[in-house]
């Protein structure tokens, strides 16, 4: 493999990763701070998709979708939060998982209804639609670096809403005790929501970023889904940071996974979840 | 519950389970039979879920392996000898489970959920990006196996009757199987194992070997579902492996009851049924089915094993919490 193709791979690679990390943000969080293993998290990706799907053809504009999606898609984490998710901290996690299996279905039959089973496609927007030469034969979508850059300002940015802010302080110790932040007088429910929206947001952020290069079709969420548990498996529940490296991880490994073993590209992601796991049984960033 | 009455409530169904297929038509018997085959599917997972307390979300795996190898282990153009390839597909899926067992037992909790999603992922893509198994167009079993034994031939699968009656068999013959380990030492170990595995450390047990001992059966007997799933419908695809699969039968679980394994035959039952009468009314069914699972959680902890007794005790309370 020459040099231009090896970094065009870990471009790709690093675009993947870092969708991904979107994704699985709000399930590491979600998990981490109130406790729920939220299978429907990949439904919210596949409803960005098909949001910017239907909104690009009504705005013509990506940008603008992605304008209106974000607090459209606040605004239903919210909701659903408090209608359906808000009943389940008391739970045990079967029960959890079965209930956002039955959203799956739910939202997978309302998207079938709404716009049907055909695969559709999203054009890029035009003032990236582009590519960066890199030989005689080979160049870059721009489109690609975008995503790879909106991803990491999303990253940086959510360093400092951890780290810096209020909120984060409140987050970093509601995943760290729960009964302890309610004692101190913060409203938990409202964080509960916040941060479930959050989570929303970056998924469904993720759809409408992915809809151009990855095109929308049926089940999209499923696959998602499971990779982004993968990574918040290696990355330890309720580590941002973890999640992030370990998407990274699991960016590289399945796109050099299908570069030098196609035929098993697949399974690569598994393999690399199964060592780390024999390696760290609580993943990477475990905190103790 | 009187143990008598439900005795005879159990005895009664099986008689009526007997009597079906010379009533029903040829169809209904095997939508029957593809219930009892789930029925097996849905006991094997509650002895991990209901008696162990390890919720694994990826049993489809074992069942979907156990569903190649009865392609794959037949000849192709003859039949393969059942009591060869029935043993030997529920072997294969018995050292997957043993072998995934070493990893995911590690693991506790939330992590195992995953880990078992993940590995049964990995087992999934193996049929499906490879060309094992036809890949991801699936593969014909172009013909069923054979029940010669010995020279003598005591029934024959091409028959539906047959069928339906060696699938009964099979039902009950687990049901009876796991009811005994159960009573066992063992399955107390088990049982000790869901309420408080620290305890039973204590006590000089090796959980461990326990835990993987009852997910390696509880593999072998999703393999024998799986098996005669394929079997059934003459074609295995990778779909049999996927996370939505592990998700219905968790389901019948969950339905039936956890740690009751009439339940889980009940909760195929009710699945099945589920489906069959959504999907006659509309090809949308799984926005109804989806709308069951929501309320069922929400509403019915405990499944429908626990409904009796939550009627009954309507009734006495005088309908003050029932």
């Amino acid at each position: 493999m020459d040099f231009t193709t090896f970094l065009i791979q870990l471009l790709n690679a690093l675009q993947y990763g870092l969708l991904l990390f979107l994704v699985a943000i709000g399930l590491t969080l979600v998990f981490g701070i109130m406790g729920i293993i939220n299978l429907a998290h990949g439904s919210f990706y596949m409803l960005g998709a098909y949001m910017a799907f239907v909104l690009t053809g009504m705005t013509g504009n990506l940008m603008l979708t992605i304008a209106i999606g974000i607090p459209l898609a606040f605004v239903f984490g919210a909701l659903l939060e408090a209608l359906l998710f808000s009943h389940l901290y008391k739970r045990d996690h079967l029960e959890q998982v079965l209930l956002t299996y039955g959203l799956i279905l739910i939202f997978e039959e309302l998207r079938s209804l709404a716009v049907g089973d055909d695969v559709h496609g999203v054009p890029v927007p035009e003032m990236f639609a582009m590519s960066i030469p890199l030989s005689d034969t080979l160049s870059y979508p721009v489109y690609r670096l975008v995503i790879s850059g909106v991803c990491l300002l999303l990253a940086v940015g959510l360093y400092f809403l951890i780290q810096r802010t209020r909120l984060g302080m409140v987050i970093r110790a509601g995943s760290h005790d729960r009964d302890m932040v309610q004692a101190l007088g913060i409203d938990i429910n409202r964080l509960y929501r916040t941060v479930f929206a959050i989570g929303v947001v970056l998924a469904a952020l993720a759809g409408m970023l992915a809809a151009p290069i990855s095109s929308v079709y049926p089940g999209m969420g499923g696959s998602v889904l499971i990779i982004s548990f993968v990574i918040v498996v290696i990355g330890g529940i309720g580590s941002v940071w973890g999640a992030l490296v370990a998407a990274l991880v699991i960016g590289f490994a399945d796109t050099f996974g299908k570069v030098f073993v196609p035929e098993m590209a697949g399974l690569m992601v598994y393999l690399v979840m199964a060592l780390v796991l024999l390696w760290r049984p609580e993943g990477i960033f475990r905190k103790g | 519950m009187n143990p008598a009455i439900t005795a005879t409530f159990k005895l009664a169904v099986l008689a009526s389970l007997a009597a079906f297929p010379f009533y029903g038509s040829e169809f209904y018997a095997e939508v029957v039979a593809k219930i009892l085959i789930l029925a097996i599917f849905a006991m094997s997972l509650d002895l991990l879920v209901g008696f162990t307390g390890l919720v694994s979300f990826g049993h489809a795996a074992y069942f979907g392996i156990a569903a190649y190898m009865a392609v794959m282990l037949s000849p192709d153009f003859a039949a393969a000898n059942l009591w060869v390839v029935l043993p030997a597909s529920m072997l294969v899926s018995a050292i997957a489970a043993f072998v995934i067992g070493l990893f995911v037992l590690r693991t506790k909790g939330i992590y195992f959920i995953m880990v078992t999603l993940a590995f049964s992922q990995m087992a999934y893509y193996i049929f499906h990006d490879t060309k094992l198994g036809g890949g991801s167009d699936g593969i014909y079993l172009d013909f069923r196996p054979d029940a010669t034994i010995a020279g003598f031939t005591p029934f024959s699968f091409n028959e539906t009757l047959h069928l339906y009656f060696f699938v009964l068999a099979l039902m009950v013959l687990v049901y009876v199987f796991l009811t005994l380990l159960l009573r066992s030492p063992f399955g107390r170990v088990l049982v000790g194992i869901r309420s408080n595995e620290h305890r039973m450390q204590s006590l000089g047990y090796a959980t461990f070997r326990y835990k993987l001992a009852a997910f390696t059966i509880a593999g072998a007997l999703a393999g024998l579902a799986g098996f005669m799933y394929a079997v059934l419908f003459g074609f295995v695809t990778p779909e049999y492996l996927s996370w939505h699969k592990s998700g219905d039968v968790l389901l019948m679980v969950i339905l039936g009851g956890m740690g009751n394994l009439a339940g889980a035959v009940a909760g195929a039952f009710v699945f099945v049924g589920l489906q069959e009468l959504f999907s006659d009314w509309t090809k949308h069914w799984q926005l109804l089915m989806g709308g069951v699972i929501v309320l069922v959680v929400l509403f019915m902890p405990g499944g429908l094993a626990a409904l009796p007794g939550r009627v009954l005790g309507f009734f006495r309370k005088g309908g003050k919490n029932g």
